[in-house]
């Protein structure tokens, strides 16, 4: 009869083989999300910008009637009086920019404000054109700033400008999102597939079962975190071989160094999620425990934005989230050519985490 | 020879509940024993212990004369146990189930083969465990606790929730089973049928203490009163005080079946007083049924509740 780690293991391929969702959500929805975010940055996207008027006939502003000659009525826009112009500018470096121009009251000009669909309006009064928008919002600011030059008849200005469109490989989003949603896939495939299954074990008295034989404890874990590995590492490279050939993306950096990362990051969250399931046997509790610890990094760790957004006194602490580091290693490795000098001290943390998290974990397990 | 098992004084308690409050217990090797009582008995508590699940707060238990303390890993060699209600893992089949657990012993593939055919699971051994009838989870369950050749074998209600046939089939592979290979069983069951079908020494449970102890037949002599009239009245609302006043034994009604349950010594003596009491305070009945005490009517007798409540 074989050991029983090996039918622990074997058990444990067999489950994740008879369900398929498990293959969706763990293989493909990985894959369709690179495609969707990968395809919607990636298009040469026309930018579009709406602006609200607030007309005044007695004050006319010539230049502004000047830039609306030209425009164009749209139809079957979603707009207070379905009043609405659109006309296109395009300017050299810059690409064509689309502008939309709604006709209204004050009054419809604060709602659409408040759902976001304009970001600027304008009025025209005595002492000349109003603009009026959000200072802290970047985007309006750049809208104001690119609408104001052309009225003023200094579109020239702008694509004067020694403009160099970035399109060269790692400086893309697809490159930048890639490498962090591989990291998020191992978190998230490791924490709720190991913490979520052990709870429901010991919740159906499973657990309980199992160590009322002579079985192995640790062999049982092993066979938990291997059968484990295996999906997590399938998943990586899926998510990677579809990048390459997809969107043409190559690792520059050091590969075993990458690998190595990738394990001692397998092994932080197995730690982590063995920690989490450590004492209960309520699959609510446990789906809550595993949101308070996942969601914080997943929002945090810059997988889809950079997080260098957040204020500057917060970043070292998103820098020493285990996500954050895994992503931003395998983001070293791919895009900047890092390789062990960079990766062994993520490479060590991590390990640790998963080391001191791991022993308590056991240190505490309940199996009944 | 030890006995197989023996628990002396323990007690084990949940945070203001006293599951197991005192339990002396002895049982020798090849005796089948039932733990008979309602939910909250305290059957589970003091099973798991001498299973090894949980620890009693204090007193001794020693299975084949050892602790578990020490001796963990021989006396689950030495054990054989179904839970209470364990779920298997769902996508996974009988067969690879068995397989796995036999695994954990260093079994020959052949006695999963033999187990398959014990427990009458060969049909279904390809089915996944969470398209398996009741019945058959808890065939499975027994098979698993089988694998091991255990010397003791301990079962937790095996057929609560099955129907009579599910049930029927379970007793006979556990008769089978007594037949032919000489091991102990304990059985924890609130079916007094169960009880008295399987198992030739009795234990009755309740709030963690022993109320009763001993075979059917000496439990149910142990009791002086030890028949039942059962009757009702055609009339509605009757005080029975001139019954209960008259030294025939003790009253009670059964609020399922409305009837009342006179407990006495000796029906061909006490039935004809009953009668002519009845008739001379003006009632007449309405049905009238006289049986030898069961286990559920001396539980009721005991308790003021039913075993199965």
């Amino acid at each position: 009869m074989q050991s029983s780690l090996l039918q622990l293991i074997i058990i444990q391929f067999k489950t994740f083989a008879r369900e398929p969702e498990v293959i969706f959500w763990s293989l493909l929805f990985p894959i369709l999300m690179a495609w969707g975010l990968g395809m919607a940055f990636n298009k040469e996207n026309e930018s579009v910008i709406t602006i609200m008027q607030v007309k005044n006939d007695q004050y006319p502003d010539p230049s502004f009637r000047k830039f609306m000659e030209t425009a164009t009525e749209i139809k079957n826009i979603n707009s207070p009086d379905g009043k609405a112009k659109e006309r296109d500018v395009t300017i050299q470096g810059l690409g064509t920019t689309h502008y939309k121009v709604i006709d209204g009251t004050w009054e419809q000009a604060y709602v659409l404000l408040k759902r976001g669909v304009v970001n600027l309006v304008l009025e025209e009064r005595t002492e000349g054109l109003q603009f009026h928008f959000d200072p802290k919002s970047g985007e309006a600011k750049a809208s104001y700033l690119q609408f104001s030059s052309i009225l003023k008849g200094k579109q020239d200005d702008l694509a004067q400008a020694m403009i160099k469109p970035l399109s060269q490989k790692g400086t893309r989003y697809i490159d930048f999102l890639i490498p962090g949603l591989i990291a998020m896939g191992l978190m998230m495939s490791t924490m709720w597939g190991i913490s979520y299954s052990l709870i429901e074990k010991r919740s159906k008295k499973l657990l309980r079962r199992l160590v009322a034989t002579p079985m192995s404890k640790s062999s049982f874990m092993v066979s938990q975190f291997v059968a484990r590995f295996v999906l997590c590492a399938i998943e990586a490279l899926v998510l990677y071989l579809f990048a390459k050939y997809f969107f043409d993306m190559t690792i520059e950096g050091n590969i075993p160094a990458l690998i190595t990362l990738f394990c001692a990051g397998f092994f932080a969250f197995c730690g982590i999620a063995l920690l989490l399931a450590s004492r209960t046997s309520n699959t609510f509790v446990g789906n809550g425990i595993i949101n308070v610890v996942v969601m914080p990094m997943m929002l945090l760790s810059g997988i889809y934005f950079s997080y260098h957004n957040f204020p500057d006194a917060v970043i070292p602490y998103i820098q020493a989230l285990p996500l954050t580091m895994i992503a931003d290693g395998i983001r070293g490795v791919f895009l900047e050519g890092a390789g062990w000098a960079e990766l062994v001290k993520p490479i060590l943390i991590l390990s640790t985490i998963g080391m001191v998290t791991f022993v308590s974990g056991l240190k505490v397990f309940k199996w009944y | 020879m030890h006995p197989i098992v023996k628990v002396s004084n323990v007690i084990k308690h949940f945070k203001d509940v006293k599951a197991v409050d005192g339990i002396d217990l002895e049982m020798q090797q090849g005796e089948f024993l039932a733990l008979l009582g309602p939910n909250g008995a305290g059957k589970t508590t003091l099973v798991e212990m001498i299973e090894g699940i949980q620890q009693p707060d204090s007193g001794e238990i020693l299975i084949d004369g050892k602790h578990w303390a020490g001796h963990a890993k021989e006396l689950h060699h030495l054990i054989g146990l179904s839970l209470q209600e364990t779920h298997f893992i769902e996508k996974v089949t009988v067969k690879e189930t068995l397989k796995l657990f036999a695994s954990f012993y260093d079994l020959p593939k052949t006695r999963v083969e033999e187990v398959l055919e014990l427990v009458n699971l060969r049909e279904k051994q390809k089915a996944f465990v969470d398209k398996l009838s009741g019945g058959q989870k808890q065939r499975l369950a027994l098979g698993i606790a089988m694998l091991n050749k255990a010397k003791l074998l301990l079962l937790d209600e095996p057929t609560t929730g099955l129907d009579p046939t599910a049930r029927r089939e379970m007793w006979n592979i556990l008769m089978r089973l007594r037949e032919e290979h000489k091991i102990s069983l304990i059985l924890t069951s609130h079916y007094m049928e169960e009880a008295e079908y399987l198992c030739e020494r009795i234990v009755i449970l309740d709030k963690g203490k022993i109320l009763a102890q001993g075979t059917l037949s000496e439990i149910l002599t142990a009791n002086n009163f030890h028949e039942i009239i059962e009757f009702s009245f055609k009339e509605k609302d009757v005080n029975v005080d001139f019954i209960r006043n008259s030294g025939l034994g003790r009253i009670d009604l059964d609020d399922k079946t409305l009837k009342y349950k006179l407990f006495v010594s000796d029906i061909v003596v006490q039935l004809p007083t009953l009668l002519s009491l009845v008739k001379l305070n003006g009632f007449s009945m309405k049905s009238l049924e006289c049986h030898k005490m069961t286990l559920d009517d001396l539980f009721i007798e005991m308790t003021g509740r039913r075993l199965d409540q």
